[in-house]
Order: C-alpha cells, then sequence, then structure tokens
C-alpha cells in the first residue's frame, strides 16, 4: 500500500496516493477537470493549460504537474480559471474541423468534454481562427490516418512514441500557430521512422489519429496474441462473426496492455478469402473438394498401413498445447513411433 | 526464459545476443529500450546494426559464426580481472577448473583474430556485463542457427554463472523463443526424444507410466528430429508425413531439398488454414481453424501458460486441429482420444506432465501460470534455478569450450556470408502476406549489403540481383546499407516468391540438430 495523502478539493475531503499528481487525485475522486495532455501512462507535459487549478486559496497552477501534498487546498473552479480555459480552448479549436459525425472519436472525444464542461462560443471563435485552407490528411501508413486538422497539439502522440515504443519517430515541428507533429522532415508518415505499433493511435485523446477501416465491435474476446513468442495478452473484437479490432490487455502480464504492428493490425488473415473451408483430395494431381468423411477415411486407410518409423509427423508452433499433446499422442499411442518434432530446431 | 518479460526493464546491464528484439520480439524489445532510457546499460552482439545498436553502449560487431570465441573471451576478461561471483560458483556451480583451463586458448589478440571484434571494446563489454548486477542476457536465432548452436548457448550459460547472473530477479539466460507457442510445442512432447514435461522416451520407467496412461504399447527409440525427417522423405524410408501448421517450402533449410521430399513421400497429409506452398504437395489437405476459433492455451517465451479463447466460429467447414487429431485416432480404433472439449485435454495433460500439474482451465481465468507449476496450490514459477540447477547434482555446470569453425567459409567462389533475419511486419509469411497493410509496409524481398561491398560486385540500390550458394539460387532486389557490415548480406524469409531457405546450409548442430541458417557463403551478381 502506498502511503495516503489527504487533501480537499472543492471543499471535498479527499484521499490520494503519495507520489500522485492534483488531476489523478481528483479524477481518482470523481472530481472532473478539463484536460487533454495528460495520460496515466506517460509523464506529464503541461501542454494543454486545461487542468488549471487554485492551490491554497493564493496560486493558480496546473494540477497534472502538481504533486498532491497533505492538508493541500484545491479549487477546480473560479471565475480566472474559468476565463482562462476558455482562451485556451479557444486557440485550440479555432481551427479544429468540428465536423464530429464524420469522426471515429465522435462521443469518445477528450474534446467534446472539454467543450461541454468549459462551454463554446463560435462568436467569439471566428476572430482567432488562423487558417482558411485545411490542412492536407497523412494517409500515408496502410493501418491509421493523422488528421492535423483535428489535432490538438497536446503531444500524447508524441510521449508515447518516445517513452512506451521508444521509437522517438515523430515530435512538434514548426512553431506557435504553424506547429505541428511530425515525422522527420515532415515527410509523410510512412517514410518516417514509424514502426506503426498503432500505441498512439490508441492514445489519441481526439480524432487526430485514427484507425483505417474501423469498425466498431459488437463485443470482445479475450485471448493471446498468435505471433511471436511474447504473448501479448489481446482482447479480438467481434462483429458478425468476423474479427474486426485488436486491442492489448492491459491486465496482461506479459505485455500491459502493448501490442506492435502485427498483434494490433495483423488480424485480418483470420477472415481472408483464401483461407480453407473444406477438406481437398488430390485426384489425378488436381485438389477436389471432399467431405470431411471421405478425406478421413482415407487418411485412416493410408496412416494404417505406414504404422511404425515409416510415419513422421511435424507438429506446429502455431497450434495450442491441446493440438500439440494429442499430436503426439496420436503419434506415439496411435502409430507407434517417436517420430514427431516440430520447428523448433529451425 | 529463465526469467520473465516484465522483470527485463529492472536489470541494470542487458547483453542482446544474436536477437534484433525490436524486431523479433517487439514487446520485449520496448522494454530494452524502456531500460535503456532509465538508466541502464546496453550491450549488444551482432553481426548487423539493428535498431538496438543505435542506442548501445557497447556494439560488438562480430564475424558471423565467431560467438562462441567473442564470448569465452569476455569470460577471460571476467576471470583475469578477478570480476566473478567466487561464492556464487563456489555453492551453486561445478566444473569451473576445466572451463578456466578451456578460457587459456581466448587471449585477447585470438579474440580479435577470429571475431573481428577490437579488444578494448570486448574488455569493456566485459567489465560492463560484470560489473552491473543484475544483468540479463538476451538471445536468439542469431545464437542458436549456427553449426555451433549448442555451444553458444552454453558460452551465454557459462557467463551467466560466472557472474552469478542466473536465479535472481531481472537477470538470467533468456532465449527469446520465436513461435506464439514453439515453447509449448516442446514442453506438450513434439520433439523425438522426449515425451510431454521432457521426460525421456528411453528411460523404463517413464515409457511404462506414459504405457499404462494412454493404455498403449509404446516404443523405445527415440524418433527422427525434423531434418533427419525430410532426408529419410528424401531416401525412402519415411513414407507417410502428416505436416499440421508448418510450411517448409519457406521455413526449411535448404529448402529445395526439404521440397523434394515432399514429392517423393508415398502419402502426405497436410493440416493448415491455407493451401501453403507446402500443401500443393499434399495427397490431402485438411481445413484447421485459426487460434481465433478455438479454446485452448499458448506458452510464451517466459513459460508463461496462457488462454486462447475462441472468438467465432470456424470460418467454412474448417475444425480445430485437437477434433481432427481426435476424428482420426477413432476412426482408427484407438483408445483415449475422446476428448469432449481443450480443458479436458488440459486435465489429461496435467496429469501426465510434472511442470503443469498445478495448471487448470479454472486457474488460468485468473491470468497466466508460469511452469514450472506443480501442484494447484502451487502459484507458479516467475524466476526459475533460485536454489538448485535441474542437472543430477543440483548444481549450475561450466562447460569448456573450443572454437570451431562453421560449415561454409567465403571463399573465391563465394566470397560473401548470406544471413537470415526477420522483419517487423512479417511472421513466417502464411499468416502476414495475407494482410493488406503488412505488405504495403514490407512487400517485397530485399538483399541488404554494405556499400562498399555493393561497389565491389556492380550492385546498383533498388537493382536487381542473382544470388548464388553451393545450394540454390534466387533473384531478388538490392538494398544498400550500412547496417550490413562488409562481407555479409542479409534476406528474410518472409517471401514464397523468393524462397531465401533453398539458399541456406543444412549442416546440423551436431547435439541440437538445427541447421546453420546463419552462415551460408554466397555470390552475388547484377541481373
Amino acid at each position: 500500500m502506498k502511503e495516503k495523502i489527504n487533501l480537499t478539493i472543492n471543499g471535498r475531503s479527499v484521499t490520494a496516493e503519495k507520489g500522485m499528481n492534483v488531476l489523478e487525485a481528483s479524477l481518482r475522486n470523481n472530481i472532473y477537470i478539463p484536460h487533454l495532455c495528460f495520460h496515466a501512462e506517460l509523464q506529464p507535459a503541461g501542454a494543454c493549460r486545461l487542468c488549471m487549478v487554485e492551490l491554497d486559496g493564493q496560486r493558480t497552477t496546473i494540477a497534472c504537474k502538481t504533486p498532491v501534498e497533505e492538508g493541500m487546498v484545491v479549487r477546480t473552479e473560479s471565475p480566472e480559471i474559468s476565463e482562462t480555459r476558455k482562451v485556451a480552448l479557444e486557440l485550440l479549436v479555432a481551427d479544429h474541423d468540428t465536423d464530429c459525425l464524420n469522426c471515429v472519436q465522435n462521443t469518445k472525444c477528450a474534446l467534446q468534454r472539454v467543450a461541454d464542461h468549459v462551454g463554446m462560443n463560435l462568436k467569439r471563435l471566428q476572430r482567432l481562427k488562423f487558417r482558411e485552407e485545411k490542412l492536407p490528411v497523412d494517409d500515408s501508413n496502410p493501418f491509421f490516418t493523422f488528421n492535423p486538422n483535428r489535432c490538438v497539439l497536446c503531444g500524447i502522440c508524441v510521449r508515447t512514441c518516445s517513452e512506451v515504443q521508444g521509437a522517438e519517430a515523430i515530435d512538434f515541428t514548426n512553431r506557435g500557430s504553424e506547429a505541428i507533429v511530425a515525422g522527420f522532415g515532415a515527410k509523410p508518415r510512412i517514410e518516417s521512422n514509424c514502426e506503426s505499433c498503432g500505441e498512439c493511435v490508441v492514445r489519441c485523446p481526439v480524432g487526430a489519429l485514427t484507425e483505417k477501416d474501423y469498425e466498431r465491435p459488437t463485443h470482445q474476446v479475450r485471448t493471446v496474441c498468435s505471433f511471436c513468442g511474447c504473448g501479448c495478452g489481446l482482447f479480438l473484437g467481434v462483429r458478425d462473426n468476423r474479427i474486426v479490432s485488436a486491442k492489448g490487455d492491459i491486465n496482461s502480464r506479459a505485455s500491459q496492455g502493448r501490442l506492435c504492428v502485427k498483434g494490433r493490425f495483423g488480424f485480418r488473415f483470420v477472415n481472408h478469402p483464401e483461407r480453407l473451408t473444406s477438406p481437398l483430395i488430390k485426384k489425378d494431381g488436381e485438389f477436389v473438394e471432399a467431405s470431411w468423411d471421405e478425406a478421413l477415411d482415407l487418411i485412416v486407410e493410408k496412416f494404417s498401413r505406414f504404422k511404425g518409423d515409416q510415419f513422421a509427423a511435424i507438429s506446429s508452433a502455431k497450434c495450442t498445447n491441446e493440438d500439440n499433446y494429442l499430436t503426439q499422442k496420436f503419434t506415439r499411442a496411435v502409430m507407434g513411433t517417436n517420430n514427431i518434432d516440430h520447428c523448433a530446431r529451425l | 526464459m529463465t526469467n520473465s518479460i516484465a522483470e527485463i526493464g529492472d536489470a541494470s546491464v542487458i547483453m542482446a545476443v544474436g536477437t534484433n528484439t525490436t524486431s523479433g520480439h517487439p514487446i520485449i524489445g520496448q522494454q530494452v529500450r524502456a531500460a535503456k532510457r532509465k538508466g541502464s546499460k546496453l550491450i549488444v552482439v551482432n553481426p548487423k546494426e539493428i535498431d538496438l545498436a543505435r542506442t548501445a553502449d557497447h556494439f560488438l560487431r562480430l564475424k558471423p559464426g565467431t560467438d562462441v570465441t567473442l564470448l569465452m573471451g569476455m569470460a577471460r576478461v571476467i576471470l583475469d580481472e578477478g570480476l566473478y561471483d567466487k561464492s556464487f560458483i563456489e555453492q551453486r556451480c561445478e566444473g569451473f577448473d576445466a572451463f578456466v583451463g578451456s578460457l587459456a586458448a581466448f587471449d585477447l589478440d585470438s579474440v580479435e583474430k577470429v571475431t573481428g571484434v577490437p579488444k578494448d571494446a570486448i574488455a569493456a563489454a566485459a567489465r560492463c556485463y560484470a560489473s552491473g548486477q543484475p544483468a540479463s542476457i538476451l538471445y536468439c536465432m542469431g545464437v542458436t542457427q549456427h553449426v555451433q548452436g549448442t555451444d553458444n548457448v552454453l558460452a551465454v550459460s557459462n557467463l551467466a554463472m560466472l557472474t552469478g547472473n542466473i536465479g535472481k530477479p531481472s537477470s538470467g539466460v533468456n532465449p527469446l523463443r520465436g513461435q506464439n507457442n514453439v515453447q509449448g510445442a516442446c514442453d506438450m512432447g513434439c520433439l523425438p526424444n522426449v515425451y510431454p514435461g521432457y521426460q525421456p522416451v528411453a528411460l523404463e520407467e517413464v515409457r511404462a507410466k506414459f504405457e499404462s496412461a494412454w493404455g498403449a504399447k509404446l516404443t523405445d527409440s527415440p524418433g527422427l528430429t525434423h531434418t533427419e525427417i525430410f532426408d529419410s522423405m528424401f531416401s525412402g524410408s519415411i513414407k507417410a508425413l502428416y505436416l499440421v501448421g508448418e510450411n517448409p517450402y519457406i521455413s526449411e533449410a535448404n529448402s529445395s531439398h526439404a521440397t523434394e521430399a515432399m514429392e517423393k513421400v508415398e502419402f502426405m497429409v497436410v493440416q493448415d488454414i491455407f493451401l501453403t506452398e507446402s500443401a500443393r504437395y499434399a495427397d490431402v489437405v485438411l481445413p484447421a481453424a485459426s487460434f481465433a476459433e478455438k479454446d485452448g492455451t499458448f506458452t510464451n517465451t517466459e513459460r508463461r501458460v496462457q488462454r486462447v479463447r475462441r472468438a467465432i466460429e470456424p470460418v467454412g467447414d474448417s475444425r480445430a486441429d485437437w477434433q481432427i487429431v481426435c476424428e482420426i485416432a477413432r476412426r482408427m480404433n484407438a483408445k483415449g482420444f475422446d476428448f469432449s472439449s481443450p480443458e479436458e485435454i488440459m486435465r489429461e495433460i496435467a496429469s501426465v506432465t510434472p511442470s503443469y500439474g498445478g495448471i487448470t482451465f479454472k486457474r488460468l481465468e485468473y491470468g497466466g501460470l508460469q511452469w514450472p507449476c506443480p501442484t494447484e496450490d502451487h502459484p507458479g514459477t516467475p524466476i526459475l534455478h533460485t536454489e538448485r540447477f535441474p542437472t543430477d547434482t543440483g548444481k549450475g555446470k561450466f562447460k569448456p569450450l573450443a572454437y570451431r569453425k562453421s560449415a561454409e567459409e567465403p571463399d573465391e567462389q563465394y566470397p560473401l556470408i548470406l544471413t537470415t533475419d526477420r522483419s517487423l511486419y512479417h511472421f513466417h509469411g502464411t499468416m502476414t502476406r495475407r494482410v493488406y497493410g503488412l505488405n504495403i509496409l514490407e512487400k517485397e524481398e530485399m538483399l541488404r549489403i554494405n556499400p562498399e561491398d555493393a561497389v565491389q560486385f556492380g550492385l546498383k540500390d533498388k537493382g536487381k540481383v542473382r544470388v548464388t550458394s553451393r545450394h540454390g539460387t534466387v533473384e531478388t532486389k538490392v538494398l544498400i546499407t550500412d547496417k550490413c557490415p562488409r562481407g555479409m548480406v542479409s534476406m528474410t524469409f518472409h517471401f514464397a516468391e523468393t524462397p531465401t531457405n533453398i539458399m541456406t546450409c543444412s549442416e546440423l548442430d551436431p547435439v541440437a540438430k538445427t541447421p546453420t541458417t546463419k552462415v551460408c557463403t554466397v555470390r552475388v551478381e547484377s541481373v
């Protein structure tokens, strides 16, 4: 157990753990403070300036950069704070593409929540508008799109790429109202050293980074990735008996919610049209579809003739333990040979 | 792995030998990068300048196939400078004197000559590895896919024992297993010499136990290994092959030999999710369900048994592999194949496999369990060898080692060494080649070659090249990069239209019978 810290937020006595910041303590106690650039898995950046709070009736500061202290008195709302947040939000939204219905993040968007809390005035926005033309959308990556018109420059993607993935493929470039997140030389994302892990896409609080061809699953099933030996925990999203998404399992001891490009985006082989859907028997050099009975009877007839050391089985490191156990049991107990191996030696 | 993935981030020193971790095991690669950011020291041993080498404190760019010499050279420095863990060696190990004797041949001048790594760099890396505790060694196929593969692994474990880096958190000898369930397939006894849980087929009492559990007479002679099976199909002594979920056409060393063997074998059944290149040689092809369509368990590289759950119905008329095997066995009037679910199969596995004795589907609902997990109240084992080693004496055994040359060495006709590696964007190919986006990110094979070699052999970047070894020839495109050292070229093997493995050398490690796919000599010609 971490040490408990007692503090007061908006007149309510609450407890937090030592090491938390005021924003985390507040959110943990169901007191919403507007924020965009904070992410629990990343170092706080203090970039969006929305989580402004008043401390001990004196100074205002940003909650995400302020560690909790015993006896601290926090006010999350005041006329001064409201005014500051309004301006901060207006600067963010002035050039934002507000076609929300057309955005995958609609109803899940952190900016919508902030706007809902802070309040918006369209007339005031007009005076801040900087761009007439929209910025070009980068859809060079086959799995996700970067739409700078929906970016709030929170830097979560930048910190994710450096702190989580360690690829350091993207950063802020240009200054002031020209600022944008980009790879080296501001070339299309696919030409950067982006590893397409998608960790930034899952953390983007708005609709700037979105998965291509996204279909919302009707339900999700907890399982394990089938590519390499890391054994990352996976939630497969299902819709109409098809796999439509993959999400990291934060409770997985092996992967702690992380996935690589294959684990996150590589699931589409499952429902690929080339999947084998029927047994095939070779007749006169050509494969012909057959029933299971026909195929199995043929196998049984042939296998019965080749018992002992003239038989061998190669099992699969892609299959489950249960599949593998039975394949070796069959080879040994039924076929009477120890000629069983798999790709571990390769 | 002796230790767990989550421990790597807390290692004080990480030594990555023959693993391109950020490509082959991306999530473990993240851990290494995270440790480095927190201040850990990183030693990279690899002929190629892999991504981790960019930030490594010590990058030892050795000549392919000289790992034993390099690692023994490091051990020699640690010994000579008194940096070894005397009490660990005295209390936990044996065979130290013979090992020390074998170090005599590895003075740094000779080591530099053989490995091509400057002796000062070797000494600095050795000091770094020995002085930071805990230190974790990660290794992968760059260590094992050699004729000296077993010796390489022994050299790694010598180094870990010498510095007492075993049996403690964030230390250890950590082989990164390639496939999602290659650890499990080994654990389940899909090996010719052992039953499930590595119980030897040649041991009378073990065989008696399985005969009684399975109600069948079992043979005591160990079977053939993977490569030997294909040799025997080629020579005609094996007449029927049951090939489940594997594609030797692209994955087998010297694969044209394997392909000919598949042509020759009298009867071949392939059970897979796609009609692979190898499946075309089958007499019967059975459609299997993918991982998303069945229940069961996978065991990952840290020995963690985890639940795989059925998300969708089997595609078309496909069936789970366990169901197919049961159906064939029952039709052959065999007893002991009347399972109605993978959960029931796991109960039988637990009953005959001591290290899986305490594993049940019910327990796995709450997260994975790391074997050995002998009883239902055992919490599993995140770290191996904490008190004793699984040897006859319970002690860790130092092994004296000597340098042996690779099967093929560059000569006038074949002046370059070809080594195979993997792309982040593909697994072997059967699955990932059928994911559109992954083929945008990496769409075709490329021969990676050093700029100076490219000039010497008249190759142009993106130009076509014919690559020829003693075993086969392929045509592909050129990618000029200084990530490859002079004298070494690399190719992946994900692309069936460029079957790299028809060129690789199937000379085997004498113990593990692993082919030497990391060292094969080739020549290159512009076409």
